[in-house]
């Protein structure tokens, strides 16, 4: 027999669907989210608001609360794959409803470090912000990554460490593309546990993001701004 | 005196008020310090340890050590601090050498423990790590705060890159090591004990005596 107080998502309008969406995610309820995403594909919603809306709605909530101390890593995480589980039926969707594209980023940990779930988050994040993401996943060579930049031709390269032994890493990434002379054309946030504004500023990294929101809002900002360079000239 | 892990992994340990130099460590050292002590008969050395959890939350190690060696140093003769870089970045040997302290040498415990050169040879990229305080303490530093009580099926998003746990033993003790390979099943880790003693860590303290 169901519960008195259980709640029916199909029986919820739109506002109050969405509402109890952001509930979901920031509970982890990957099933209910999974759920509550055919339910508005079923009543028309686009995928992409769904994805903007819903999701990434309720994921910003989630990512304020991480920010502010009120909620830590595992329920962060639960949250992720939560999102996770509504953003894989919606990407083939989305593709296919001409859903805008804002940029694209190649991610990847680097060598030494096999750390993901930073990378993860923004990756995920990122996608749902409308970015394309290339993952190359964890232990990246210099080599891996101007491999990625060749053949992926993104707006950014995103990179990421955990520990105090790799982060230096990145500075010779960085160095390489310099070397090459492709430094400025991609943008090169970095993120990761031990990193510091100092020491993204002293790699000569565009930028330090200290959590997945903020990488966002760095990538977005940094497109625009390089567009707009680009449309001047 | 006796010691309890709780406290140090909470409060840490007050310093005695005794000794021209000052240890201001992580309490995760606390035993194998006062160990070496006794051993060596270094009772020029005085121990402080902050709460071992910082270990979990390196941004606060800095400020914590920096406000310790404020509030201590006019006491003592010197002041050396007993931490590795241990996640900070860089910035607490910044910190110590704009409060003109020395500190150890090397990445964090685990590589001081084997010694930071034999450490840096093997490359392991894949093992994590435990001392014998975090073999004890395992559940307060990595089980509940990884929120792994309440949500195990999150052990192999933290873990699955990992292949095997190694056990860094300080002391011969087969309890320990059947908890620490323990440890290693809970994380769907193979396990390795490998036998380090104090390492660097002795050779740090030991220069102490004549500085």
């Amino acid at each position: 027999m169901a519960d008195d107080d259980e709640i029916i998502l199909a029986d919820l309008d739109d506002d109050d669907l969405v509402a109890q969406m952001f509930d979901d995610l920031y509970d982890g309820l990957k099933e209910e989210i999974e759920d509550a995403v055919h339910i508005l594909l079923d009543r028309g919603w686009a995928p992409y608001r769904i994805l903007t809306e819903a999701l990434v709605g309720g994921m910003t909530i989630v990512g304020n609360d991480f920010r502010d101390g009120i909620l830590f890593v595992p329920e962060v995480l639960l949250a992720a794959n939560a999102m996770k589980g509504g953003m894989f039926i919606l990407k083939p969707l989305l593709a296919e409803t001409g859903a805008p594209r804002v940029g694209k980023m190649v991610i990847g940990t680097v060598k030494g470090d096999i750390h993901d779930i930073g990378k993860n988050l923004v990756g995920m994040m990122m996608e749902g912000a409308g970015f394309e993401v290339v993952d190359l996943g964890i232990n990246n060579s210099v080599e891996k990554y101007l491999a990625a930049l060749e053949t992926e031709g993104p707006d950014i390269l995103g990179m990421s460490a955990l520990l105090t032994t790799t982060m230096p890493y990145m500075k010779v990434v960085i160095d390489t593309m310099k070397e090459k002379g492709i430094r400025d054309d991609y943008i090169s946030p970095v993120g990761g546990a031990p990193l510091t504004e100092q020491f993204g500023r002293a790699i000569g990294a565009d930028a330090y993001c200290r959590d997945a929101a903020v990488a966002v809002e760095t990538a977005k900002t940094w497109v625009a701004r390089k567009h707009n360079q680009q449309a001047a000239h | 005196m006796t010691l309890s892990d709780d406290s140090l992994t909470t409060e840490g340990l007050a310093p005695s008020g005794a000794g021209p130099v000052l240890l201001i460590a992580c309490g995760a050292l606390a035993r194998e310090i006062l160990a070496l002590k006794a051993a060596n008969n270094w009772s020029h050395l005085d121990l402080q340890c902050l709460p071992a959890i910082l270990h979990n939350s390196p941004q606060d190690i800095v400020p914590a050590v920096e406000a310790a060696v404020a509030r201590h140093r006019d006491s003592y003769a010197s002041v050396f601090v007993v931490y590795a870089d241990c996640g900070s970045g860089g910035l607490l040997r910044a910190a110590c050498g704009r409060m003109g302290v020395n500190m150890v040498e090397g990445p964090h415990c685990y590589s001081f423990f084997e010694g930071n050169a034999a450490f840096a040879m093997r490359e392991e990229m894949t093992s994590f790590y435990l001392t014998d305080f975090l073999v004890r303490q395992f559940d307060a530093f990595v089980w509940r705060p990884l929120g792994l009580d309440r949500h195990p099926q999150l052990r192999d998003t933290y873990f699955g890159n990992y292949e095997k746990l190694v056990y860094q033993a300080q002391t011969d003790d087969p309890a320990l090591t059947e908890k620490a390979r323990n440890c290693a099943a809970r994380l769907g880790l193979a396990f390795e004990r490998r036998f380090t003693g104090y390492g660097d860590l002795s050779k740090a303290l030991k220069n102490l005596r004549s500085e």
